[in-house]
């Protein structure tokens, strides 16, 4: 039973990480109705980057965090401008591919600005102890990072309801033309999704590379955040809180019980047939709106 | 199509005609004496081998353009669906005695039922959704292969033997360009007539409007299953022919990225026209080698640049090609080609 609350726990706390991506894939979507494919290794540049200001720059912590944020909303709004914004009226296929495309881009450039080499964060930036409840352990870092990710979700909450640039976002969501007609900027919207989903995806890059090393194996949690958008739902944000959490425990599950059986690989190969499920059982997610299409 | 000033279609023979007049017959006799008899014995076999493997993404590259350019399906999964084909063919050559001919067409067989498999949700999706379920199903393939540990040795890989035909062992790049190329005759020439047939333009319907298709009485779920099969049995056979020519498979040999590259050079190439896959596999093979060979010396040459730094410049340059032509000619090098054609029949006319 502790070993199953155990993995429960884990679940349930790596979810949060996942949700913090899926939050940044759907920001996306609902702006731009654009997957945003290289998610994963946007996550993997800020993690070196991160690493790259504190351990080797020796910059104190809160300087780095603003350069990453700054760099993080700069390479979202680049990222858009230069390859995407071409690809506004093109057929879906375009932004796919190009999407695709991205990934590889900007996988070559933190490669080439920070080497391939595995790293960890120096000692003393995150919590390193772990607390013990009636023989549960729960390590402070995955904790941190459950708390940073609801903060995030949290706080755009508040963005899409209070404040005008979020507004405009939602109500490009429903429909860019109707939102052009209303005066809204919709390239600023466009812009701003990107900037706004590329910090998300740093953040959570820098959760994760606190809790597994700074390397690009964490790409492939960008590619697990598909699963969770697409049970949550993929214009719903709860629905990625939701689709987070389930995924990360039915991943801890797996990994925990069926490891033995299937052998190594459930765990990361299970949020995949997650998405196949989701796809084939409920295309449109847990919370997401199922669209009538007309010839 | 276009013809020649002049040449007007009298009766429906001359008009199917892939070949219509004495000129394209002359040209494709002499393109094949070109390919089979002066190419392999007059250029460096390291250039040989070069087309052999340009031949072998062609292959898998027409495949694709079944699914994405004329089924209008994307499929991020045509590595792994290369994968099974290389697997089966590996499997069933070296632990079953299979003849390699046979255990070739098998190769293709397998992977297009894998392939239909996960095409099926196709059904009920597309785009992006689509996509995402084909790149699921990569890493399901990958995981199944690197799992399956008896059959297919798990994630250190397995021997290829080399492939023989009729007692005769194709292990040299040579020998093996002859079999490549002419498979890549046939395999093209099917192609082509698929693309005409009642399925290609069922295929055609569906990509621009699979809800208008299926209000004209096309069974989308036929048609759809029936492309990703077709493309993945070419997959398949792409996968079982670099198999048997490398001598070597593990996992590592099918990654998500070359999918992702082989799905950008297709659209280089031009989508939806038999001329795309011939371009896309030349500039996807060729731009790797340019790659591969030159990059390195571009490093020494230049003082402040380390290796790695050169190493990466292959994803970028790729990732930024694929990009470009997106951006600046979404219709393909084979467009150009089709303008370029026009321009020199018509000329000195304009119209």
């Amino acid at each position: 039973m502790t070993t199953f609350i155990q993995i429960l726990v884990a679940g349930i706390l790596s979810g949060g990480i996942y949700s913090l991506v899926a939050l940044g894939l759907v920001i996306i979507y609902k702006a731009t109705r654009v997957f945003n494919f290289a998610v994963g290794t946007i996550m993997v540049f800020g993690a070196y980057l991160f690493w790259t200001l504190v351990a080797q720059l020796g910059l104190p912590v809160w300087l780095s965090g603003i350069i990453v944020v700054i760099c993080a909303l700069l390479l979202g709004a680049v990222l858009e401008r230069l390859f995407m914004r071409p690809l506004i009226g093109q057929p879906i296929l375009a932004p796919i591919i190009v999407c695709l495309a991205l990934l590889g881009l900007v996988r070559a450039l933190t490669l080439f600005f920070f080497g391939g080499y595995e790293h960890s964060y120096p000692r003393g930036i995150f919590p390193a102890g772990s607390w013990s409840l009636g023989g549960i352990y729960i390590s402070q870092v995955h904790v941190l990072a459950f708390a940073v990710a609801l903060a995030f979700i949290g706080l755009f909450a508040l963005y899409f309801r209070y404040t005008r640039s979020g507004l405009a976002m939602k109500v490009t969501a429903e429909d860019h033309q109707v939102a052009q007609n209303l005066g809204i900027d919709v390239k600023g919207v466009f812009r701003n999704a990107w900037a706004i989903s590329a910090l998300v995806a740093v953040t959570g890059g820098i959760l994760l590379a606190s809790l597994q090393g700074v390397d690009d194996t964490i790409e492939l949690i960008g590619l697990k955040g598909f699963a969770v958008v697409l049970l949550g739902g993929l214009e719903s944000i709860p629905g990625a809180i939701v689709g987070g959490l389930i995924v990360g425990v039915l991943e801890a599950l797996a990994g925990g019980y069926l490891t033995d059986v299937m052998g190594g690989g459930i765990a990361e190969t299970f949020p995949f047939i997650i998405l196949i499920l989701a796809l084939l059982i409920r295309p449109y997610g847990l919370f997401g709106l199922e669209r009538i299409e007309r010839i | 199509m276009m013809r020649p000033c002049g040449v007007f279609n009298a009766d429906y023979h001359q008009d199917k005609a892939i070949l219509r007049t004495p000129q394209q017959w002359g040209l494709l006799l002499i393109s094949l004496v070109f390919i089979f008899a002066v190419f392999p014995r007059v250029v460096p076999s390291e250039y040989v081998s070069l087309v052999m493997f340009m031949g072998i993404f062609v292959i898998a590259l027409q495949g694709l353009n079944i699914i994405l350019g004329y089924a209008g399906q994307i499929s991020v999964g045509h590595a792994a669906f290369m994968a099974v084909g290389a697997y089966t063919s590996a499997i069933l050559v070296a632990k079953v005695h299979l003849p390699f001919l046979l255990s070739l067409v098998l190769a293709g067989v397998v992977a297009a039922l894998v392939g239909m498999l996960f095409g099926a949700p196709s059904v009920r999706i597309k785009g992006f959704y689509l996509a995402l379920c084909t790149l699921a199903a990569h890493f399901i393939i990958i995981y199944v292969i690197n799992n399956w540990t008896s059959l297919t040795g798990g994630p250190y890989g397995m021997t290829v033997p080399a492939a023989s035909v009729a007692g005769i062992e194709l292990k040299s790049a040579e020998s093996y360009y002859y079999l490549v190329m002419a498979l890549l005759v046939v395999l093209t020439f099917l192609a082509v007539n698929i693309s005409r047939s009642k399925a290609g333009r069922a295929f055609i319907a569906i990509r621009d409007n699979d809800i208008a298709a299926e209000v004209m009485g096309i069974n989308i779920f036929r048609y759809k299953l029936l492309a990703f099969g077709i493309g993945t049995f070419y997959a398949g056979i792409a996968g079982a022919l670099m198999a048997h020519q490398w001598g070597f498979i593990n996992t590592d040999y099918f990654q998500l990225m070359h999918s992702i590259w082989y799905l950008g050079l297709l659209v280089v190439g031009g989508l939806g026209s038999n001329l795309g896959p011939i371009f896309g596999g030349v500039i996807y093979h060729g731009l790797g080698y340019v790659i591969d060979s030159y990059f390195p010396l571009l490093a020494e040459a230049i003082p402040f640049g380390r290796a790695e730094h050169f190493a990466t410049l292959g994803l970028l340059v790729y990732a930024l090609v694929i990009i470009l032509s997106l951006v600046f000619e979404p219709r393909g090098l084979a467009h150009r080609w089709h303008i370029f054609k026009a321009s020199y029949r018509l000329f000195p006319f304009s119209y």
